[in-house]
């Protein structure tokens, strides 16, 4: 299959995601697939920069630990990643600044003589690692008028410096006959199905690596018709959202582990109180601050246990943006029809990550819960047949709409009657029920690969990306369940009828879902961890499926 | 005075002589009065934290949501920003509002949200069989501090005038009158209205002849200066001080939260969702 990958470094503050993004929107507009991944420490100047953006004929979600092309803007990428160029790859690095051999262009002098500043460097590699690809200028020049917003013009003048400087092609990337998707982050595409199932009001304090949906909705507001809210911390964010729950309107939080501690309370009022709330949860390695800035999927026990109490909430864990956009979607409308708490877990992979994406717009819809009548005098706790009682608002004439942390009775005044209690908590949990059966009818677990193969792989979230491709490759079968809470167990055990090894594949170091499937009866063979905080390679995975399958 | 019947079937188990019964007996008078004045009463939700203040809202037969410590300000805000055109009480003690929810409380007043909490101040925790408050006085004998508690009050009145509050006031549980127009006066005004309720506590913390023999109505006093709301509020530091004014210290107009995020928007009303076929091609 045709695929390239190109890694470009350098500082922070050297304009790295953007020239990055620009290379993957480049290749994208050629018909490829895109995998993106960007790779920072914590912090806003120096340190070392990277972004890996891997394009393919097929949809991928995952990167090689080789890439074709490097592109050096100072020494230390030489120093780092000079020995992941595979044979034939090319080295392009800034000759003013980088001693290497490979394609050297005058990167620094080009941006001066056009009189742009230092960080335009990153155009003008774009310009010199396009024209080593054998792109044409057209191309580029498109790509800069449509993505380069600000002195689009200077932008275009480096670009063409050092394009017209590259010399000859060193690589010839073929356009494909595949017509190029749209290029779309994790959290892009969290934020869109939550839209499409009616959010109108997203609450978030910063923490990576959800902020950027905090700051993709502010930036959007009006255009989505939402409000974001940045409030004094993430205990104020989840208690909002439950607050605008109660009046009628759709909420959602978003965060990382650390600030999820933080709801936890907020939780367990969200589901004592009935209130539908959809939080966003992205996973990076901790414990504690632990890695900001990377990837781990930690926090699965943590989200499926957290809250003091017991009750029913729904877990989804997307593994690509389509999966992301569509189980937001999902998680929003199940919020509302069961009155509970709802959760998309992500990880920074996902969620910072940039991908190819399929999804149509309208494949998400917003579903009208169960609403009151007007018949009767209203209670909001009312217990019928499934759990659910019919939700009206304040505001509603002829409806006293009382909301109550403490145990209470249907119209919502305190209790701590023994039979009421029973009564509200049989109520509450007796949805989980339903909402146990509805999971089972929708499509709540995927497979890949060879669907007979006696070895699977099973995964979740963002890791199955690195799963398929090694499984298509090897011949191996993979298994990724789409819901997490409750766990789809028939179609689990369906899925992996006939397996006689099982793998799973987590980035983590203890394996929660592996824990997770021991907890329901499925025995999972050899695990196969990563922790480091950066997701599976395609490469080094097949190598430790190979050694756990030797 | 309208006939609405605002009592519930929920039996009160507030203590015999509770300050509470003053501030629900104002908070009665005071919906009623904005229901006569016109503000349908299902347009009213009154929110409350955890504590013997919270129960308040189980005899109220209005919208209410009980929330839980020291939340209020944000489980307002929320309604608030769902619905600007409710007319939202939260209610709160004084340790969670001052101790446990310190931060909401402070950020509520400098975004200026529209809404108004009442605070049951009665400088004791009452629920949980009485430890010190923020606003204990010094040397308070709680079951937390047999020896007598070591750190000094917290005046809310100043801390509210700091932190930016558009409307600062006292009242006393015993003035119900007074402080049923207090909390009246409040609603009605566009922002963030703040009422620290001094509201003895019969069973840990007896105030009554204290408050009854210092406190005085604000007569005269300039509610549109932040200087003189300054000096009135330093008259009592909730421990030294002979004379306690109860009443409005400071009001003033600004533009309220609710208004700058919504820009006119109910969000509550709001059902379709839009298109997004262009934004996702234009990320291509």
């Amino acid at each position: 299959m045709p695929e390239y990958s190109v890694l470009i470094g350098g500082e922070a503050g050297d304009g790295i995601r953007q020239a990055g993004s620009l290379i993957a929107h480049l290749l994208s507009s050629l018909g490829y697939r895109i995998y993106f991944w960007d790779d920072y420490p914590s912090l806003i100047r120096g340190g070392h920069n990277f972004s890996i953006i891997r394009a393919s004929d097929r949809k991928i979600g995952a990167y090689k630990s080789t890439v074709d092309v490097l592109i050096a803007l100072d020494q230390t990428v030489v120093r780092k990643h000079a020995g992941e160029l595979n044979a034939g790859g090319l080295l392009i690095f800034d000759s003013d600044q980088v001693k290497a051999d490979g394609l050297g262009l005058p990167l620094t002098a080009i941006v001066k003589q056009a009189g742009g500043k230092p960080i335009m460097r990153n155009v003008a590699a774009l310009g010199g690692v396009a024209k080593a690809l054998g792109l044409d200028w057209e191309t580029v020049r498109a790509l800069i008028q449509a993505e380069v917003r600000k002195q689009t013009e200077l932008n275009l003048r480096i670009a063409q410096a050092a394009y017209d400087q590259a010399g000859t092609p060193r690589l010839q990337v073929k356009p494909l006959s595949l017509p190029p998707l749209s290029l779309i982050g994790g959290n892009e595409a969290i934020a869109l199905g939550a839209v499409r199932a009616g959010l109108k009001l997203f609450i978030a304090y910063p923490m990576t690596p959800s902020s950027n949906l905090l700051h993709f909705l502010a930036q959007n507001d009006q255009e989505l018709g939402v409000v974001a809210y940045h409030p004094e911390n993430e205990i104020a964010a989840v208690i909002t959202a439950i607050g605008g729950a109660y009046a009628g309107v759709r909420t959602m939080v978003g965060t990382a582990g650390g600030g999820f501690a933080l709801m936890v309370e907020g939780l367990s009022l969200a589901a004592g109180s009935e209130s539908p709330v959809v939080f966003v949860v992205g996973q990076r390695p901790g414990p504690s601050t632990g890695l900001p800035t990377y990837t781990c999927q930690s926090d699965l026990f943590f989200v499926l246990n957290a809250g003091h109490g017991e009750f029913v909430r729904f877990v989804v864990a997307p593994g690509d943006p389509d999966e992301a956009f569509l189980l937001t979607g999902l998680a929003m409308n199940t919020a509302w029809k069961y009155q509970i708490p709802a959760f998309v877990i992500s990880d920074k992979n996902l969620s910072e990550g940039t991908f190819s994406f399929e999804a149509r717009g309208d494949e998400v819809t917003r579903q009208e819960p169960a609403l009151w009548d007007g018949k009767g005098s209203y209670r909001r706790y009312e217990r019928t047949a499934d759990g659910v009682s019919p939700l009206a608002f304040p505001g509603r004439k002829g409806a006293v709409v009382k909301g109550n942390s403490y145990e209470h009775d249907e119209y919502g005044i305190t209790t701590e009657e023994a039979e009421k209690t029973v009564q509200m908590q049989d109520k509450r949990l007796g949805k989980g029920r339903y909402l146990a059966e509805e999971v089972e009818k929708m499509a709540s677990v995927k497979t890949y690969g060879d669907k007979g193969a006696a070895t699977a792989l099973i995964t979740w979230g963002s890791t199955k990306g690195a799963c398929v491709e090694v499984a298509e490759d090897l011949g191996l079968r993979v298994v990724q369940p789409l819901v997490l809470e409750p766990l789809p167990l028939l179609q689990l055990k369906a899925a992996l009828a006939g397996v006689e090894r099982l793998i799973s594949v987590e980035n983590n170091a203890t394996g929660g879902l592996a824990r997770l499937l021991g907890c329901h009866g499925i025995k999972v063979d050899d695990r196969i961890l990563k922790y480091d905080g950066r997701p599976f390679a395609v490469d080094g995975l097949k190598r430790r499926v190979e050694e756990a399958l030797r | 005075m309208s006939e609405l019947k605002l009592g519930t079937y929920a039996e009160n188990t507030w203590c015999k002589g509770c300050g509470n019964f003053g501030i629900l007996s104002a908070v009665n008078e005071a919906v009623k009065t904005l229901v006569d004045a016109g503000t349908p009463l299902e347009k009213i939700v009154l929110a409350s934290g955890i504590g013997c203040h919270a129960k308040l809202v189980d005899y109220v037969d209005v919208n209410s949501f009980y929330s839980i410590h020291g939340r209020v300000p944000p489980t307002i805000t929320g309604i608030k920003l769902a619905n600007p055109g409710l007319t939202v009480i939260g209610h709160a003690g004084d340790g969670d509002a001052y101790g446990e929810g310190l931060s909401h409380l402070i950020m509520s007043a400098k975004r200026n949200i529209d809404v108004t909490m009442v605070i049951h101040d009665n400088r004791v925790y009452g629920l949980t069989t009485g430890q010190v408050t923020p606003t204990s006085p010094l040397g308070f004998p709680g079951k937390s501090t047999p020896r007598g508690g070591v750190e000094g009050p917290l005046n809310p009145i100043e801390l509210m005038l700091a932190a930016g509050a558009t409307f600062v006031a006292r009242g006393y549980s015993v003035k119900t009158k007074e402080l049923a127009a207090l909390i009246v006066a409040a609603t009605r005004h566009k922002g963030f209205a703040f009422i620290d309720v001094l509201q003895p506590c019969f069973t840990f913390f007896n105030t009554y002849q204290l408050y009854n023999s210092r406190v005085y109505e604000l007569e005269g006093h300039d509610t549109s200066s932040l200087d003189a709301a300054h000096a009135k509020a330093r008259e009592w530091n909730y421990g030294e001080g002979e004379r306690i004014p109860i009443g409005i210290f400071y009001k003033v107009e600004k533009p309220t939260f609710d208004e700058s995020m919504l820009r006119g928007k109910v969000l509550a009303a709001e059902r379709d969702v839009p298109d997004i076929t262009g934004m996702i091609k234009s990320l291509a």
